[in-house]
């Protein structure tokens, strides 16, 4: 008998179990990490009109394309102040990434990639503590008119110093090719 | 009971006189493997007739009337049985009893539950010698050893088996009769069970074994603990070991305290603890391992009933390759493109992000009574909570939160009869309900990888045997689910629109949000699987068996709802809402010979799978993190073919040669293509020296040929790879090359006390420290596989 009880016992665990589902629905994820909008901003040393290079991919994973647009075309022989913004505009207000990338400065590094002949040069200006380079900021010189292609990689946890992409490591958090023209 | 005893008993004597002349003859056969006992006592109640089966397990009882007797039958390790006999003629009769297992060294358990399996497809047992050896390892290690077995590794930690090219929801797991439901359904989720828990693991290569569900087209994997003997004892083994490569090893420990009165406890637990493993050039950076398991178990075992509680805990940390965790495909072009991976650090215990953390709980109730008329009833309710954390190598406040966390609830409710419907025809049927409930933690701040949902599954099962005489054995199965999944999921708003389910389904979507739609879809599947067989005996020595199985199988959540980036895989997941099940037919036929020297099996099987669910690279996609793979799911029809062989050769009574070849081939028959990730062609030779006389001294080299798969489909693109300034083809289709390892073992006993022996293994695997790439090891094209291991292993059993 006592067997019995123990078996109904069971079944009515299950019964119990069972029937208590919630109807709720479930509450959406607020992606916190995801880049969607680079934006390299070219100031002219001197004064003049700045260049936006621009990657938006609102689905970040998504099947759309990044949205990729160029302001204008350098000048040869002009120096730019160029300044990397990055956000998540999944969220509202969008959240600015960059500064969370500039807090771990030792964990993340700027690289940027000249191909196709375009006819440029860049430098670092902004170094994490161990003066590394860090590259969120950096110095752009246009020479001779030329086109081709800018690309903009941004590593996480790269080996710190580096000879270049070759040997970083690391992971890519951010790789956008910008086609670009020198006039 | 009784009284039907004494009114036989009495009847017999009184006709006794008659003129008698019939003989009774058969076998006495171990109700779970089928296996002849010899020395079983045969008492013909009412005479002073008995009879003792010889070394085969045969008896014969002459002088008998024809009319009906009651025999009973004793055996040493056997609860003695009764049984009514009616004699016309001579007559044939076999008596099966339930085997009591011995917990002590003298039997190999072979627990091969009649029935519950199969006998018409070829079954593999590995016994507690075997599962002992592989101590520190998973159950995929073991399980290896089997022809036809493979596994499918994320590193040299994470091993999912493969049974004759098939895996994940493929092939059902059961640990200690309960189904397990651990989120199998990943390539990178390996089960959660610790092979210690096994006292014998039995493998079946098909949906034959219909009582733990219809689906199993790859196979199922039973493994068993031993039951504990009717009598006053302690006992227990301890089995520590030792690995040079990873400088851990792994303790673990089993108690067992029974009584006469039926009443019995075991205790089991291991600990396993390792840290970054080595190739032979250098360390694997961040593929240490942390595992922790207890299980409870206490049994009341009755002649005419059981009752059991069961208990288990799993938890296991593993550290996941560095080296494998990347960004787009620039990132694994140049992974890809490396001899030497660039994350190597020195040798640590720690284990970081990326990482797996898995905790699995399985409690189970059950209780089993003998109705005279009926037969035997079994009511089990089993419970399963399994939480699943992955960590991946994140930013600022993110940095310690797991991204993936699923926790999936499982309730089961099964009834099972087993029975036998004449002297010939033993019959099994039981129902089945399941609830499952997974949630996903929003706390992650990661897009979910598997959505809400409650499944419900119903099933309801009849199995038949009939011996048709002592050659024949004609197995007959058949099985019905269904399942109805009610899923909350959130979509992007884009992939919704790109796959053109917002045309489809608009009546599914709960609510739009900016970027994401939730909708709740639900589904429901109807399957019926079968299972018909023979098993015929040629002769002594040749046996011959043959198979058909029908399985179907509802495609599981990660096949319906992925859809996202999967860190450790550095690639875009798709699934597709619109799936429907697999259906699979299945020959498989088994010839084999037991002779005195020369033993084999050749066992040849075709699959054919229509609605094949499977994941391939279909195309890049570009993010502003630069390309991704974009792996998709689709539904096709495959072809799998193939054969293993068994073979061994006794050279003398303490040495033999031990031959092993597994042959698959995958076909998408729709593409007429092959199909990704197929086992190449392997073959195993060991020479195994064992002689009992010399403390049981066991040595035995191995030697592992791995061909190259030369069949697999060409997924490669062409990336822009801006260093280089050009475009660069992404192979991630190729294969390696084939390989071969040697491998030794020994192993001696000493006896030590009354009852205790401590037995002593050495073990060294990749003896000549051969450098390597496993196709099966899914991190093949980052990393080497493992360096040459010594192993030390200590069992003491008291």
């Amino acid at each position: 008998m006592k067997n019995y009880k123990l078996l109904s016992l069971i079944f009515l665990a299950f019964v119990v179990f069972t029937a208590c589902s919630d109807d709720d629905t479930p509450d959406p994820v607020n992606e916190e990490e995801v880049i969607t909008t680079l934006t390299v901003t070219l100031d002219p040393v001197g004064g003049g009109t700045s260049i936006e290079l621009k990657s938006q991919d609102l689905d970040g994973d998504g099947p759309n394309d990044p949205v990729v647009t160029v302001s204008g075309p350098l000048a040869n022989g002009v120096t730019y102040n160029g300044s990397i913004k990055l956000l998540n505009e999944t969220e509202s207000p969008a959240e600015d990434i960059t500064l969370e990338v500039e807090a771990e400065d030792d964990e993340h590094q700027f690289f940027y990639t000249i191909g196709g002949g375009l006819d440029v040069t860049t430098t670092y200006t902004n170094f994490d503590g161990n003066s590394n380079p860090l590259g969120t900021e950096f110095d752009l010189t246009a020479g001779a008119a030329s086109s081709g292609t800018l690309t903009f990689t941004l590593r996480h946890e790269p080996t710190k110093p580096n000879t270049g992409l070759g040997d970083a490591g690391g992971e890519t958090d951010i790789a956008v090719t910008f086609d670009v023209t020198v006039q | 009971m009784r009284i039907i005893l004494m009114i036989l008993l009495c009847s017999s004597i009184l006709s006794y006189t008659q003129d008698c002349t019939s003989t009774l003859s058969g076998s006495v056969l171990d109700l779970h493997d089928g296996k002849p006992l010899p020395e079983a006592l045969l008492l013909v109640a009412g005479t002073n007739i008995t009879a003792e089966t010889d070394s085969i397990g045969k008896y014969f009882i002459k002088g008998l009337c024809n009319r009906s007797y009651t025999i009973q039958v004793a055996h040493p390790n056997c609860l003695s049985r009764v049984f009514s006999v009616k004699i016309d003629g001579n007559t044939t009769r076999n008596f099966r009893l339930e085997h009591h297992l011995e917990e002590f060294n003298e039997i190999t358990i072979k627990g091969k539950a009649f029935k519950d399996k199969s006998q018409t497809l070829n079954n593999e047992k590995i016994s507690r010698e075997e599962i002992e050896r592989f101590s520190s390892g998973s159950i995929a290690d073991a399980l290896n050893e089997i022809s036809g077995v493979s596994s499918l590794n994320t590193g040299n930690t994470i091993l999912k088996p493969i049974i004759n090219g098939l895996h994940s929801s493929r092939v059902v797991l059961v640990n200690n009769g309960v189904r397990m439901q651990d989120q199998e359904w990943g390539p990178e989720h390996a089960p959660n069970i610790d092979i210690n828990v096994a006292d014998n693991i039995t493998l079946i290569k098909g949906a034959a074994a219909l009582q733990y569900g219809g689906d199993a087209i790859g196979g199922v994997i039973i493994a068993e603990s031993a039951n504990a003997p009717v009598k006053d004892t302690l006992f227990g083994k301890t089995i520590v070991t030792g690995l040079s490569n990873g400088r851990g090893g792994s303790i673990t420990t089993k108690l067992t305290k029974s009584s006469v009165s039926g009443l019995s406890y075991t205790l089991q637990g291991t600990l396993k603890r390792f840290g970054d493993f080595e190739s032979p050039d250098y360390v694997l950076s961040n593929t240490g391992l942390f595992e922790r398991t207890a299980s409870i178990k206490v049994a009341l075992n009755k002649f005419k009933y059981t009752l059991e509680g069961y208990y288990s805990y799993f938890k296991n940390e593993i550290g996941i390759l560095r080296a494998s965790h990347l960004g787009g495909a620039g990132d694994q072009f140049d992974a890809i493109n490396r001899t030497r991976p660039l994350f190597v650090e020195p040798f640590t215990y720690d284990i970081d992000a990326p990482k797996q953390d898995a905790t699995h709980h399985l409690a189970k109730l059950k209780a089993t009574k003998s109705f005279d008329k009926l037969g035997k009833l079994t009511l089990q309710y089993d419970f399963q909570l399994n939480n699943r954390l992955e960590f991946d190598i994140r930013r600022g406040d993110d940095r310690d939160k797991a991204s993936v966390d699923l926790e999936l609830i499982t309730h089961s409710l099964t009834l099972d009869l087993d029975t036998e419907l004449s002297e010939k025809i033993g019959f099994k049927a039981g129902i089945l309900g399941r609830f499952q409930d997974n949630t996903a933690d929003p706390r992650t701040g990661v897009r979910r990888l598997i959505p809400d949902y409650k499944r419900y599954d119903l099933g309801a099962y009849g199995i038949m045997d009939y011996d048709v005489n002592d050659h024949l054995t004609v197995e007959l199965g058949g099985r019905f689910d269904y399942s109805d999944l009610d899923v909350f999921k959130f979509y992007r708003t884009s992939l919704w629109e790109s796959r053109g389910y917002n045309v489809q389904f608009p009546d599914i979507v709960v609510e739009e949000l900016d970027t994401q739609v939730l909708t709740n879809p639900k589904l429901n599947y109807s399957n019926a699987s079968a299972t018909a067989g023979v098993k015929y005996d040629l002769s002594d020595e040749f046996q011959l068996l043959f198979n058909y199985s029908l399985a179907s199988r509802a495609p599981n959540p990660s096949e319906l709802f992925s859809d996202g980036l999967h860190h450790a895989a550095s690639r875009i997941e798709i699934g597709d809402l619109r799936f429907t099940s697999e259906v699979a037919n299945k020959f498989a036929m088994t010839i084999s010979r037991q002779g005195p020297k020369f033993n084999f099996s050749i066992s040849p099987f075709i699959n054919m799978i229509n609605d094949f669910i499977l994941i391939e690279p279909t195309e890049l996609e570009q993010t502003i993190r630069g390309n991704f793979t974009l792996w998709e799911y689709r539904q096709t029809d495959a072809r799998l073919l193939g054969f293993d062989v068994d073979a061994s050769y006794n050279f003398t009574e303490n040495l033999r040669l031990e031959h092993q070849f597994s042959f698959v081939k995958g076909r998408d028959r729709t593409l007429e293509t092959p199909l990704i990730n197929m086992p190449p062609v392997e073959t195993k030779n060991e020479l195994v020296y064992k002689n009992e006389k010399l403390k049981n001294l066991h040595l035995s080299l191995q030697s592992h040929y791995v061909f190259r798969q030369n069949e697999f489909p060409d997924n490669n693109f062409d990336v822009f790879i801006p260093e280089l300034d050009m475009e660069r083809e992404l192979d991630i289709s190729s294969t390696p090359d084939a390989y071969h390892l040697l491998n030794f073992n020994s192993s001696a006993d000493f006896k030590f006390g009354k009852t205790s022996e401590l037995t002593v293994g050495l073990g060294i695997n990749n003896v000549l420290n051969t450098t390597y790439r496993n196709y099966l090891n899914r991190l093949f094209r980052y990393a080497h596989d493992l360096g040459r291991n010594f192993l030390l292993t200590l069992k003491i059993k008291y």
